[in-house]
């Protein structure tokens, strides 16, 4: 079991206030990613379902049950840090029955259960060695080996992959998404990458300012986005949004367009530009283009490698029917 | 820019300083292990011509000597004790947010800038003058006899004259090795169910092992040879004799050159040993 349900939760440091009050469920099973861009208070919130930080108002319940005054220990979550916190002096075998010793669990169960958390994670190889001789990944591992012994009813992970390189961080995100399909325990995860929450969740909460900005699955919000900060958030590369004259001929304060919703074609199309910068990757070319006649630079995503470079014209033809329309407030208009 | 020039240079340019330091260490250390051998009474006759091992076995053989030892022992354990313990006492509370902590840290630093000899006289004449110290009259207030602390508790005494001393300084490494200690790490055994003593006995206090080993180190090797302290409060007398102190009497009231001498080259032995034992353990910690 592990449902979390914050009810009105508020948080304030002094005068400031950096969560207002906010309701959030979490179902039993599921993986929840908290995204959002640095400061939005993703991390202080994740502190508050752990119990390190206290909430200001409001109620957290865990199971049904109130845990607002629990100590973090009582709550039966796990956590995984951003700089793993192992601990230096003890060996990884040390570090991952540190919990189970800490609950006076008898000593065969601790070895029961602290081989079978390296079974699970391929530890074994390393088990004897201090965590200073590890590399980051294989931290990465024992900080969630320590987590999983305890067994606890819900995963808590702050920026777990944000210290690893890119190859690595891609490897780590199909372990941890593997480890959730074979345990099926609630997740919670917070990340400033949109590409991970994208990868990763069941469920995706866009934080911003303190403030829930959407929930819903990652297709829901890439296909529907509630309003424009979402909408320039999740995906990659952004959303073009675009507003002013163009927009109103749709009607809206806003429109926005998905650069892989925009076809480059060979003469005519909508807009008319000059391409600025050009990625070329192999598989995708990107291109920022300037003096379409729109104040806004427009990014297109074109198939394959398009031998189109900087100041060649280029033609664009935007799909309607993947256009999103916005109002002057930022709300989505169905 | 190690080139054959700049290291040359680089040597040149060091030799001043290298050889001022080996002649500041080497003539008097040659001068004791002359002044050792020979016969040597300043006021009996002066140099008598040599010695041999005499001077060594009669600085042993003396009843003074192993008391002397012992009482050194005991000082150097005391100080080390009080200061490790309440260094790591004080540290946790300086490491707290508090009001004025700037202020604070400067006053818990302050005794370490007042000289030993000031320190000590002020100790002996303002608190623990058995007439007019503020111990004294604290004592009466409460209505008890006022002790005379240098002669009836002299151990105690200086003690904790010596230690009031270098606490700040146990203090002031020991706070920066816990504000070094990364907090995710508190909050890890926090959420893994450690309460504050667990958490303190397993992640802070292994923390602070190195930093305790460098106070330790550095503390004996200047332990070894306090002498103002001393010389100032009870002048060696009720139990309070270190070898330092015996050294010094052989020498200058005892007017023998020679036995005192011979006595600076043992203390210059247990020094040695002490500290090849001590960066032993600290090598180990440093890893």
């Amino acid at each position: 079991m592990g449902q979390i349900q914050l009810k009105q939760v508020t948080k304030s440091f002094g005068d400031v206030q950096v969560i207002p009050p906010l309701d959030l469920t979490i179902e039993d099973g599921e993986f929840t990613v908290f995204v959002g861009p640095s400061g939005c208070g993703k991390s202080t919130l994740l502190r508050l379902i752990a119990g390190l930080e206290d909430i200001t108002t409001g109620h957290i319940e865990i199971d049904g049950t109130d845990a607002t005054d629990l100590v973090p220990a009582k709550r039966g979550l796990a956590m995984v840090f951003q700089s793993y916190a192992l601990y230096p002096h003890m060996s990884v075998r040390k570090n991952i029955a540190f919990p189970l010793r800490m609950a006076k669990m008898d000593k065969a169960e601790i070895d029961r259960r602290v081989n079978a958390a390296a079974e699970v994670l391929n530890l074994a190889d390393y088990i004897d060695r201090r965590p200073g001789q590890l590399s980051g990944g294989q931290r990465q591992r024992v900080a969630i080996g320590r987590a999983i012994v305890r067994e606890p009813s819900a995963f808590l992970f702050d920026e777990p992959l944000s210290n690893l390189d890119a190859a690595l961080r891609v490897g780590m995100r199909m372990e941890i998404s593997e480890l959730h399909k074979k345990l099926a325990t609630t997740m919670v995860y917070v990340t400033h990458d949109q590409v991970e929450a994208m990868t990763m969740a069941d469920k995706i909460v866009v934080l911003h300012a303190g403030v829930i900005e959407q929930v819903g699955s990652p297709l829901e919000l890439y296909r529907t986005p509630r309003n424009t900060f979402v909408a320039g958030f999740i995906g990659s590369p952004k959303m073009n949004l675009i507003n002013g004259e163009e927009a109103a001929k749709h009607n809206a304060a806003t429109i926005g367009i998905r650069p892989e919703h925009i076809d480059v074609v060979e003469s005519g199309g909508t807009w008319t530009g000059t391409v600025g910068v050009a990625e070329h990757l192999g598989s995708d070319t990107f291109f920022h283009i300037h003096n379409t006649g729109l104040a806004e630079t427009i990014t297109v995503r074109a198939i394959g490698d398009v031998s189109l470079t900087h100041g060649d014209t280029i033609h664009l033809n935007p799909r309607n029917d993947e256009l999103h329309r916005f109002g002057a407030d930022g709300l989505r208009i169905a | 820019m190690a080139t054959k020039a700049s290291r040359s240079a680089a040597r040149i340019m060091m030799a001043p300083a290298v050889i001022l330091l080996l002649g500041w260490m080497l003539v008097p250390l040659i001068m004791t292990l002359w002044f050792s051998f020979r016969v040597y009474l300043p006021l009996r006759g002066g140099d008598q011509g040599w010695a041999g091992f005499d001077n060594y076995t009669r600085f042993v053989s003396s009843s003074s000597f192993w008391p002397a030892v012992q009482t050194t022992l005991i000082i150097v354990l005391g100080v080390l004790a009080i200061t490790v313990i309440f260094g790591i006492l004080i540290a946790l509370l300086l490491d707290q947010p508090i009001w004025g902590q700037g202020v604070v840290r400067i006053l818990v630093i302050a005794p370490f800038f007042v000289m030993p000899t000031v320190s000590a006289l002020v100790w002996k004449n303002m608190f623990m003058d058995p007439v007019n110290g503020l111990f004294a009259h604290l004592w009466r207030f409460f209505g008890a006899e006022p002790v005379s602390w240098l002669s009836d508790a002299s151990m105690g005494s200086i003690i904790m004259i010596v230690s009031w001393q270098w606490l700040p300084f146990a203090t002031l490494i020991l706070l920066t090795a816990v504000q070094s200690l990364d907090s995710e790490q508190l909050e890890a055994a926090e959420m893994d169910g450690a309460p504050w003593l667990k958490r303190f006995w397993f992640i802070v206090l292994p923390h602070l092992s190195r930093a305790i080993t460098i106070v330790i180190l550095i503390q004996t090797i200047f332990l070894l040879a306090i002498f103002a302290e001393i010389f100032v409060t009870t002048g060696g007398a009720f139990g309070t004799r270190t070898l330092s102190y015996l050294i010094f009497q052989r020498v200058l009231e005892s007017q023998n050159v020679g036995l005192g001498s011979a006595g600076g080259v043992y203390a210059i032995i247990l020094a040695n040993i002490i500290a090849i034992f001590l960066m032993r353990i600290v090598g180990k910690n440093l890893d």
